[in-house]
């Protein structure tokens, strides 16, 4: 009986996230084209529905029934598999980031989130790789230079900022000592934020220009450079294997956000406090914020040039989230932790 | 001496960064604010923008108190157009006024100088304010007396 209960409370929780995920990238997209639209003093999409709200589902329309090319000499296997990759990658980050408090229904206690793993954080940065496999797969299969160009600065990119991504969370694993994200968030509340009591403020910026670099969005969007490789790995994509690759792309910035926020930010917790039924709303706001930050800076900053972008990677970041480890053992040191 | 160097090098590194991060820091901070100032789009259907007073729009006729046009067919405005757009039929009436039977602007050939409207002795064309101004099919855009007649201000729509 006890297993029912979990299968039944794991495939609510499953059909729950998936869609609020959904709509929520979906809706990200108008998002974006608001923000950068005010952001240069103009409004963006507002003719669909009111204030353009049915933008959405008209991209969506729009996209499903367009041609689905695929180019002759490209490799057919790989060519489908790749989006399919990307997106299956971005939404699986999503099964262990706690987004709430541990609620009681019916006498039962359920925490919110899908798989409480001990080794939640390396879960998230082997999935988060395995995405990377999509954009590289994908800019190769197409047999498309530009597309190969694409594939091969994602994968240099890609290789240069795993390791400053994984180095910037050392302080927090540090401070925590669990890779389980639901404990690291436990830890954190009554505003015992890691970001800013333990600390980790630099490298919470670290890893935002590293998630940045990671998930391919301006100024690190080197893979898909309109200016000199015309989108790059998904040039030859079209119809819906385009639009996997870019609610992808939203999914995994989502992702990353929601990750810095239960990493750096202290999840659900909040300033002040909410029922536990309620406490999500805290994770969501931080979550939206951060969203808003990454479109923003996106608004902000011309893209890099290769060459800038793997200097910074080496001999910037890399030293620096280094150098935040020996910190942070200070810190803990003097702190008596 | 080498570890003054070292140490001089490491504060001028981190002078740098600081000065980079606020140039970044002040590229944020003017996108936030232009986030938060008004649009400046006019948004096209619902509102139109004003046009200039000197505005040299879609041709009409001005008429007169007969509400015919006033024009003579001296045939001015064709020796001016510089685009020659402009075909004239004159015929003679029985009391020796000269009238138009035909008088077509084709506004595709037309590049609204405003010539024939200085030329024009009775001040009968003239350059109004309108600008929207489409059709399907490029004979829909040759303008005849009795479109011009209807493009003048408080003609028939």
């Amino acid at each position: 009986m006890e297993l029912v209960y979990f299968l039944i409370e794991s495939i609510v929780k499953v059909v729950v996230v998936f869609g609020v995920l959904m709509g929520a990238v979906a809706y990200l997209t108008l998002a974006e084209r608001k923000i950068l639209g005010r952001i240069q003093v103009r409004y963006g999409p507002t003719r669909v529905g009111p204030f353009g709200l049915f933008q959405p589902i008209a991209d969506g329309i729009k996209a499903f029934f367009k041609e689905d090319l695929v180019p002759a000499k490209a490799h057919k296997a790989l060519f489908v598999a790749a989006p399919m990759i990307s997106i299956t990658a971005a939404i699986s980050l999503f099964a262990v980031i706690p987004f709430g408090a541990v609620i009681e229904f019916f006498g039962r206690k359920i925490s919110l989130v899908i798989a409480d793993l001990d080794i939640g954080l390396l879960y998230v940065f082997a999935v988060a790789s395995l995405g990377e496999y999509g954009v590289v797969l994908g800019g190769w299969s197409g047999y498309n230079k530009y597309g190969l160009m694409g594939a091969l600065r994602a994968a240099a990119q890609m290789i240069s900022y795993e390791i400053a991504l994984a180095l910037s969370v050392m302080g927090v694993l540090m401070i925590s000592g669990t890779l389980n994200l639901v404990e690291i968030v436990q830890q954190q509340a009554g505003g015992h934020w890691n970001a800013f009591y333990h600390f980790q403020f630099f490298p919470f910026i670290f890893y935002l220009i590293c998630a940045l670099a990671e998930i391919n969005r301006t100024p690190f969007d080197m893979p898909e450079a309109e200016a000199e490789l015309a989108c790059g790995f998904n040039i030859e994509y079209s119809s819906m294997k385009f639009a996997l690759f870019f609610m992808a792309e939203y999914a995994h910035l989502i992702a990353v956000c929601a990750i810095a926020t239960t990493l750096f930010l202290g999840g659900w917790d909040g300033p002040f406090h909410l029922p536990p039924t309620l406490s999500w709303i805290w994770f969501v706001a931080k979550t939206g914020v951060l969203v808003y930050v990454f479109i923003w800076q996106r608004g902000t900053f011309p893209r890099l040039r290769y060459d800038q972008i793997m200097r910074f990677g080496w001999k910037f970041l890399l030293p620096l989230t280094l150098a935040n480890i020996f910190v942070t053992g200070l810190i803990m040191v003097v702190r008596g932790q | 001496m080498r570890v003054m160097t070292g140490m001089w090098s490491f504060i001028k590194g981190i002078g740098m960064v600081i000065a980079r991060a606020y140039a970044l820091a002040k590229g944020l901070r003017l996108t936030l604010a232009t986030f938060f100032t008004r649009p400046v789009t006019i948004r096209y259907p619902e509102h139109k923008r004003e046009v200039a007073p000197r505005w040299r729009g879609v041709h009409y006729f001005d008429c007169n108190e007969k509400g015919d046009t006033r024009c003579v067919a001296c045939g001015l405005c064709v020796a001016v157009c510089p685009s020659q757009c402009i075909r004239l039929v004159a015929v003679e009436l029985e009391n020796g006024e000269r009238y138009p039977e035909t008088y077509e602007i084709n506004s595709v050939r037309c590049i609204y100088c405003g010539l024939c409207a200085e030329a024009c002795p009775v001040d009968a064309i003239k350059l109004g304010r309108g600008y929207e101004f489409v059709a399907h099919r490029r004979q829909d855009l040759v303008l005849d007396k009795e479109r011009l007649l209807a493009n003048r201000p408080g003609g028939a729509p």
